[in-house]
């Protein structure tokens, strides 16, 4: 036995998900379960946002938070995601590391453009501005940049297994985005406030105000995984009729 | 190693690639400005390290995508992943070439667009002291760039959407550094020493980067 494949077998007795097959078994019990847990999180995350009391300084707008820092949180997450994701595309070269960036990248945009369009929204009536060239909000339009610009890369190939390692490349090489994000607030004090909610032993906000928000980030969290789950099945499916595809056509060809 | 950098800079000095064209393309940026903003001299001097710093952004990306289409095209690009010297130390030899050939022309040419833009001699100097720091940052940054899109075949506009993104710190302290020295609140070293961390910082892991990159493509 070579190494390559003692490699293979032992990388795959760590985590038996990496067969595609049994990750597609995997996914079929998962994604059920995860899609109801998504729907009660945001039902109940909705209710108790809604009926959650209003800021004597913000009013109702305070309520847009519940919806913006979570998206804000699950850009990042996404990114992260997609780090870990591109080191297992990187070092064990393995296609389910390459399908869970590939199909983690959309994703990451549109809650991205989510914190972005609802921070707009916040914006206009608590700084009477739809947009600030301030440090956060720019940092995290370079981080949709990177988003777009790593989907356009990710279907500039003809062969999309080709895409795999530029893709997981240009990924890791982005990720010093997410520190900046992290910090900006911190670094450079301009309009956006600082966090107030890592702060677990005293958090800087009422308990009112910081349940909903928790509750909303587990329903995004679990939306992300819904989702991700899903279009990585898709992207699978794809790749086998693709295969098939080629297969006939060669078969054809000889015939 | 030598011989590398000689041959790209023989390569750049062929009339339709590299130095001239790059930094023909930086007077041509700086000769729009004007007419976009205005031919407001007091205004222009205040913009003038900007739009120099975006200039040398602009043409630097320009060359990247022929950095390593040639030696594909003629099959050397094979020759320099097997042989061997790491292979990492080829990519730093091409990025810093790279420099040579589009960065170190911009940076002397710098002094006579500073003087069309009405700059001050002391924000002439300031300028070109954090382009001559912060252009290789560039440069390494962009071999990552153009390792990635070698099997592209339409890969130009795709690389600036990628690199571009990550080049934002070089001109934030870039630009931070040139603010300081021009006005006396904000400090001129502290930017300007994280500009070098950034430069001396991408010297490494760029060249690593493309060097993971091309070898993967190699077979």
């Amino acid at each position: 036995m070579s190494t390559e494949t003692t490699m293979e077998t032992s990388a795959s007795n760590l985590w038996g998900l990496a067969n595609p097959t049994r990750f597609m078994g995997f996914a079929d019990r998962a994604v059920p379960i995860l899609a109801v847990l998504t729907v009660f999180l945001f039902a109940a995350g909705l209710y108790i946002s809604m009926i959650a009391p209003e800021d004597y300084q913000q009013g109702h707008t305070v309520k847009i938070m519940f919806i913006h820092v979570p998206a804000a949180w699950l850009a990042m997450m996404t990114y992260s995601v997609m780090s870990v994701s591109a080191i297992g595309s990187i070092v064990w070269r393995h296609p389910l590391a390459d399908v869970s960036l590939r199909t983690a990248a959309p994703l990451g945009a549109v809650f991205t453009f989510l914190a972005l369009a609802t921070g707009s929204l916040w914006g206009k009536p608590m700084w009477g501005t739809w947009w600030e060239w301030d440090a956060r909000m720019t940092s995290v339009l370079i981080l949709l940049i990177i988003y777009l610009g790593l989907i356009a890369l990710s279907k500039a190939f003809d062969e999309p297994s080709e895409a795999a390692q530029p893709l997981a490349v240009m990924t890791l090489t982005g990720i010093v985005i997410l520190p900046i994000i992290k910090f900006s607030v911190d670094w450079w004090n301009t309009l956006h406030q600082p966090a107030s909610i890592s702060r677990f032993d005293t958090p800087a906000m009422p308990s009112e105000f910081y349940i909903p928000l928790l509750i909303m980030a587990a329903a995004y969290i679990g939306l992300f995984f819904t989702l991700h789950l899903m279009s990585m099945r898709n992207e699978i499916l794809s790749r086998r009729i693709r295969s098939m595809k080629m297969k006939s056509a060669r078969s054809k060809g000889t015939a | 190693m030598t011989a590398l950098i000689i041959r790209e800079m023989h390569l750049a000095m062929r009339a339709g690639s590299g130095a001239l064209t790059g930094v023909l393309f930086f007077l041509a940026v700086i000769t729009v400005f004007p007419f976009a903003v205005g031919p407001d001299t007091r205004l222009l001097s205040h913009l003038a390290p900007a739009i120099l710093w975006i200039g040398a952004l602009l043409a630097s990306l320009l060359g990247l995508e022929r950095l390593f289409a040639q030696e594909r095209e003629d099959g050397s690009l094979d020759l320099m992943v097997m042989q061997s010297h790491p292979l990492m130390l080829t990519m730093f030899v091409k990025a810093f070439a790279h420099w040579i050939t589009t960065g170190l022309p911009l940076v002397l040419a710098t002094p006579l667009f500073g003087i069309m833009l009405n700059l001050s001699p002391f924000g002439i100097a300031a300028t070109m002291i954090t382009l001559l720091a912060g252009t290789p940052a560039i440069s390494f940054i962009g071999t990552v760039g153009a390792a990635v899109a070698v099997k592209l075949p339409r890969g130009g506009m795709l690389i600036s959407i990628l690199i571009l993104p990550l080049v934002i710190p070089v001109l934030v302290f870039g630009i931070g550094a040139i603010v300081g020295a021009l006005e006396d609140p904000a400090p001129f070293l502290p930017p300007f020493l994280i500009l070098c961390a950034i430069t001396l910082f991408t010297s490494v892991l760029g060249p690593l980067a493309a060097s993971v990159m091309l070898r993967h493509s190699a077979d």
